[in-house]
């Protein structure tokens, strides 16, 4: 059969495992398609039978041109061996999901101030909204923490990624998984819980995908050739273990039928919420706060040179930060049927929180101490610096808002909206571009095109965050005091729509801000893509990049 | 172990751990005063404030706090202070008839400031936020009233609504007569009725056969003069002024398919006052007569 001389060329249990696990799910798929209840339903499981299908042909094409070997874990010059395809993979796919999750949260923007904008089911704000949160919070960010956290891993343990055919399929699957949710959002399919939109089936594709993410990542971690994990890595584990158990608690549904979108989650009442919000707030605390911070702790010190400020403070801010944030959910409930103790607790541990999250901001900028110059002629690292300082901003922003008595005020106005973006576009995106400035170039060993337009994109998206945050706070305020003010004869002195009218004026503002962001995002795709279609740096290459598979 | 390997950073003069990943160090900086006193006095503000308020759940209730707060009495308090300050004139409100109101100008300006903002908060989606009015939702400026513009009428209408399964609502619809009427008849009918206010008809309509034709259908609600009759809510057909719009088209399309739009019952979702208070709101439109 096989030649004597060549090694034996098997297929591993992964690659049989994986192909028949595959074909299962297109043959029970195309089941579902045909019995299922509604056409969106069947249109979503023709597209698993598709993707299933197309996968078993990739893995088993991939099988007849691999070499009869495994990948070597150590090159010939005794330096791991990494593995930056799926890395590749998932910085592509968050600059494809920002530029398209931006554009989306302009148009939405626009229908706020022109609601004429709403012509059509599916491009109603109603269903852009979740389509905007969902592709800048799960694909943008979720796409820049699957490729830094496999990229950074890999780096600091001194060893090559976990599996053969599992960090493709946690990247593959994980882009699947927001098609799925995506197209679902301007069908209608939706669970309606804030962040976690996409149905029961949705929710366990992405069990299985955030499990293998998970398995990947610590099994690299447990090959590493490093005495100890590097602080990063803490927070990537924290982010992926935390969003799991959440994932699991708040998508807790019993579907209808298999042949049924709908399903209905086992919490009910104030029980639902507070789960919600204790999924909604802890989404922001370990995905979007301790996986950016795991960015913050590798790229910052790695582009200023400079050694991290503080382990200690890295230490102490880590464990208060993940012991605290837990508790924090509450305070999304002031003043509603949620019980007082309760409320309590959500607003005190906000409180608490406060210089657990400075720690990580103080560790951030002080790294720089010596290095400050650098300020100035690295827009770069600028950009990253900045976001620190918008992650201290929002971070101090949030307890305060968490406060009841500034809470009556500022709930349900648009001053949270303006928190949420003051974190989202200054600390997320900012870390996220500033980490895809650095990656680009390390992936395809390329000199970056250019760092004046980066200088560009940097100011040109700092002006549209100042005019989006601050259009949110005057409107925000205004619609809270507007709210509750009462004539002398004790009626409300404004009718609801009164208060809408007074919006409209910061509702442009807000879209032109959102403009001039997705503006500077474009000029940084136009950037990395003549990156990427540069020369290859030849003699400088850092990494020992094996070809992209 | 990662003694011996610990250097001291040239520029900070802090020592590293020792330890390094992939060229990135850690300077052993101890933790900023600053900040850990912070720290700390967060925490003791939040013991401190578990301590007056409710804050840890116990097997059947929670510690109940040294302030004695609890979140419902403060809504009582509030709302308790809310009724207090409009207390005498709500209950004025309540006792007196909406043609009483009209007549106390202290009360009328009181039932008037309850009505603007129960007005746009709870008709303006129908009726616009000045009572405009648009197609299918009538303008309440005009003396032009289908169910009346008394205010014991306008009281009537909007507490019971009209056509919205409320026994005591208004009753009473425009039928289609797709099928009762030919289409050449429905032409003639539709221009004759154009006719009657003064606006042009069609080349080559027979309004004398219109005439015919609305005299044997329309006139038992609309009247002979078709001056329409408020105790059926038919309309008005001769004052220029159109509910459906005043083209051919509206016209012929409405008697094909008949009119019937719903103004909800509002007793039991707004109370006693706020409808007195709309009522007299919406009268002093200017509409309101006598």
């Amino acid at each position: 059969m096989a030649n004597a001389l060549a090694p034996q060329k098997n297929m591993t249990i992964g690659e049989g495992g994986l192909s028949l696990a595959l074909v299962g799910l297109a043959i029970l798929s195309i089941v579902i398609a045909a019995k299922a209840y509604t056409p969106e339903y069947a249109f979503h499981a023709y597209l698993f039978a598709a993707a299933s299908i197309a996968a078993v042909f990739a893995v088993i094409n991939r099988y007849f041109e691999r070499p009869a070997e495994r990948p070597a874990l150590v090159n010939a010059d005794g330096r791991p061996n990494y593995n930056m395809g799926p890395v590749k993979f998932a910085t592509i796919a968050a600059v494809f999901w920002g530029i398209a999750g931006f554009a989306v949260g302009l148009y939405i923007a626009l229908e706020l101030a022109f609601p004429g904008l709403n012509f059509a089911q599916w491009f109603n704000f109603g269903r852009l909204r979740p389509l905007h949160t969902s592709a800048v919070i799960f694909a943008f960010g979720g796409n820049v923490l699957i490729a830094t956290s496999f990229y950074v891993v890999q780096r600091t343990c001194r060893a090559r990624l976990a599996g053969d055919l599992a960090p493709w399929f946690v990247v593959l699957g994980y882009n699947f998984f927001i098609l799925i949710a995506g197209t679902g959002y301007l069908l209608g399919i939706t669970q309606s819980k804030e962040y976690a939109e996409p149905e029961w089936y949705s929710d366990l594709w992405l069990t299985i995908v955030w499990v293998t993410y998970f398995l990947v990542f610590l099994g690299t971690i447990m090959r590493r050739t490093e005495p100890h994990i590097y602080v990063a890595n803490w927070f990537y584990l924290a982010f992926i273990v935390t969003i799991a158990v959440l994932h699991l608690g708040n998508n807790a549904t019993v579907p209808v039928s298999i042949f049924s979108p709908k399903s209905y989650i086992v919490w009910s009442g104030v029980q639902d919420a507070m789960v919600q919000w204790w999924y909604g707030h802890n989404a922001v605390g370990f995905f979007l706060t301790a996986g950016f911070l795991a960015i913050m702790y590798y790229f910052i010190p790695k582009r200023a040179d400079r050694p991290v400020y503080s382990y200690r403070l890295s230490i102490i801010h880590f464990w208060a930060l993940i012991f605290l944030y837990i508790w924090a959910g509450p305070h999304h409930l002031h003043y509603t049927a949620l019980p007082d103790w309760a409320q309590t607790l959500g607003m005190t541990f906000s409180i608490m929180l406060w210089m657990p999250s400075w720690g990580g901001m103080i560790n951030g900028i002080m790294t720089l101490s010596g290095a400050w110059d650098k300020l100035r002629t690295d827009p770069v690292l600028r950009m990253m610096v900045v976001s620190v300082a918008f992650y201290g901003m929002s971070t101090f922003e949030g307890p305060m808002m968490s406060v009841k008595i500034v809470n009556s005020l500022s709930h349900y106005t648009d001053w949270t909206i303006g928190h949420v973006h003051s974190g989202a576009l200054g600390w997320v995106a900012y870390i996220s571009f500033g980490a895809i400035y650095c990656l680009v170039p390390w992936l395809w060993n390329r000199r970056l095109y250019s760092l004046k337009l980066v200088n560009w994109h940097f100011w040109i998206s700092t002006i549209g965050i100042v005019l989006y945050i601050t259009a949110m706070w005057v409107s925000g305020i205004l619609q809270g005091l507007m709210w509750r003010a009462y004539t002398s004869l004790g009626f409300l002195e404004y009718s609801f729509v009164e208060t809408v009218e007074a919006m409209h004026p910061f509702y442009v503002i807000r879209a032109l801000g959102g403009f001039l962001f997705l503006c500077g995002a474009l000029i940084m795709v136009f950037n990395l893509w003549k990156t990427v279609n540069s020369e290859a740096v030849a003699g400088e290459a850092e990494l020992q990049l094996q070809p992209a598979e | 172990m990662a003694e011996e390997h610990k250097q001291i950073d040239p520029i900070t003069g802090t020592a590293t751990t020792g330890h390094e990943w992939d060229g990135l160090r850690e300077l052993n900086t101890p933790l900023p005063r600053w900040w850990l006193w912070l720290f700390y006095l967060t925490i003791v503000w939040a013991i401190g404030y578990w301590i007056v308020y409710p804050a840890w759940p116990l097997i059947h209730n929670s510690t109940q706090g040294l302030f004695g707060y609890h979140s419902r009495d403060a809504v009582v308090e509030d709302l308790d202070a809310l009724h207090a300050q409009r207390g005498p004139m709500m209950a004025k409100l309540g006792s007196a008839t909406t043609a009483e109101i009209l007549a106390d100008p202290q009360l009328l300006d009181f039932a008037r400031a309850q009505g603007r903002v129960a007005f746009a908060d709870n008709c303006a989606p129908c009726h616009g936020a000045g009572g405009g009015g648009t197609k299918g939702y009538p303008n309440l400026n005009d003396d032009d009233w289908l169910w009346g513009g008394k205010i014991a009428d306008i009281e009537q209408t909007i507490r019971f609504g009209a056509r919205a399964g409320n026994d005591q609502g208004r009753q009473g619809n425009m039928p289609p007569f797709t099928g009762v009427l030919k289409p050449a008849e429905i032409s003639n009918v539709a221009d004759y009725v154009r006719s009657l206010s003064g606006l042009s008809t069609e080349a080559g309509a027979d309004l004398a056969a219109g005439k015919k034709v609305f005299a044997d259908n329309c006139a038992v609600c609309h009247g002979d003069n078709a001056k329409g009759n408020r105790e059926l809510g038919s309309a008005n057909l001769t004052d220029r002024i159109w509910l459906y719009g005043s083209d051919k088209e509206a016209i012929v399309d409405g008697i094909e398919k008949g009119h019937g739009g719903v103004m909800p019952t509002w007793d039991g979702r707004l109370s006693e006052p706020v409808i007195k208070s709309l009522a007299v709101y919406v009268y002093s439109f200017g509409g309101g007569e006598k």
